[in-house]
């Protein structure tokens, strides 16, 4: 029996590409938030490409988007830990130190009418970017990547609830920043 | 519900994740706490503040490449697969041992190009589907490729030049999304389509005859442009012409 390489497999490549190219854009979006720097965050998309490719045969789901997501975080790792001896912290390492410093200096109680005033795109992705993991990638696989729980869920391998409380801190964490924003002069 | 709770699930409330019976009863909480309410209201603004702000990224033309010439080919390996990967730069070497048959190669792949160039142009003709936007101002068809499109194809207002553009269309020219910007020329339709080349040499026009209609195809600023129409070669480059020339003069604008 004639043995050939799967990733040669011409179909195979054809509906990988339909499947997985349309989603290039969202998978980028979230290596620069990840990464924080778009030639890391371009070699990571091209590494989770390849593996998604190698592992196409074995893909049964979940959905195509969180799938991708779920393979870049892994390659987000490995490029975490080759910056680890920077200052730099990886994805869950960095929960644990946010909980207890927040980013930001608590910002004074608010007066109740402030409103959350419209801000340009280049200063909310600053706020967005500064967010600690892994509230980042929550934050920002929901209101930036559009998933549903569900799909966060499935892409960074944790129960929905603790998306659910990710999320919240995320909000949270970039309400007071929003806030603090607000209250420099520009 | 206690605030602890609601905390939690008035996010979900604003993605929309709550069935109706758990929407109802942080509704009820929020009625009742100023604080929740005043915590609702704020990520509410926060969440449309973010989505109008638009915070995605696009991904670089030449990532998409490099990936796309990462995969293997879908074709058992044609000329065509040579000539990507030569496009690609990563087939280098094998351009050097047969420069000659690199150039044959290419002009195998443009003809082909070509073609279904004509082939969507006629398309266009055939199945009423002309235009997706339709407007004779550039400043309404240009805005319209965006998101849709890996480069931005110039829209041009040629009226004063006797071609009057006529909207724009995404079309489908060698497996890949293409700009096709459209304009009329007495009854004739003028299909330019547009797409990004692997290099930014710039190539001097060329007319030539597909079928019966004429195409003048051009490079330049990084972009490949194919204008197909049934009107007359002169009036078809005249038409090039023109194009080009207002091209440099909003450059130097």
């Amino acid at each position: 029996m004639p043995v050939t390489s799967s990733n040669d497999n011409p179909d195979k490549a054809r509906r990988f590409r339909d499947a997985a190219l349309p989603y290039l854009d969202d998978v980028y979006t979230l290596a620069r938030y990840l990464l924080r720097d778009p030639s890391d965050a371009e070699d990571a998309v091209r590494e989770c490409y390849l593996r998604a490719l190698k592992h196409f045969d074995s893909y049964r789901g979940p959905a195509m988007k969180p799938w991708l997501f779920a393979i870049l975080r892994n390659v987000c790792r490995a490029e975490y830990a080759r910056r680890a001896t920077a200052p730099t912290a990886g994805i869950d390492d960095a929960a644990e130190a946010a909980e207890q410093a927040p980013l930001w200096h608590e910002t004074p109680e608010t007066p109740e009418a402030q409103v959350l005033r419209d801000r340009d795109a280049s200063t909310i992705r600053r706020l967005v970017e500064a967010l600690a993991e892994p509230f980042k990638e929550t934050f920002v696989l929901r209101e930036i990547n559009n998933l549903s729980y569900r799909e966060i869920a499935d892409a960074v391998g944790a129960p929905v609830g603790t998306v659910m409380s990710r999320l919240a801190r995320a909000r949270s964490m970039l309400r007071s920043a929003w806030l603090a924003e607000e209250e420099q002069p520009k | 519900m206690t605030c602890d709770e609601a905390e939690i699930l008035l996010h979900a409330l604003i993605d929309g994740e709550l069935d109706a019976g758990h929407a109802r009863e942080v509704e009820a909480h929020v009625a009742e706490c100023p604080r929740c309410a005043e915590a609702l209201v704020a990520y509410r603004q926060m969440s449309q503040a973010i989505a109008a702000a638009d915070l995605r990224y696009t991904a670089p033309p030449a990532l998409r490449r490099r990936i796309e010439a990462s995969l293997p080919q879908t074709r058992a390996p044609s000329r065509r697969a040579v000539l990507r990967g030569f496009a690609m730069g990563s087939a280098v070497s094998a351009l050097a041992a047969t420069g000659l048959v690199a150039i044959v190669l290419r002009n195998d792949d443009e003809q082909r190009i070509m073609s279904e160039v004509v082939s969507a142009h006629l398309r266009s003709l055939q199945a009423g589907h002309l235009t997706d936007v339709i407007s004779t101002d550039q400043h309404t068809v240009k805005p319209w490729f965006n998101g849709k499109l890996d480069v931005s194809p110039p829209v041009i207002d040629l009226t004063a030049q006797g071609f009057t553009l006529v909207g724009g269309r995404l079309d489908y020219v060698d497996a890949r999304a293409i700009g096709a910007v459209v304009y009329r020329r007495r009854q004739h339709v003028i299909n330019l389509f547009v797409a990004q080349t692997p290099t930014i040499e710039r190539r001097a026009a060329k007319t030539e005859t597909i079928q019966g209609f004429n195409i003048r195809r051009w490079s330049e600023g990084g972009l490949n442009y194919w204008a197909v129409s049934d009107i007359g070669g002169d009036e078809l480059t005249e038409f090039g012409e023109k194009f080009q020339t207002a091209m440099q003069a909003n450059k130097e604008r």
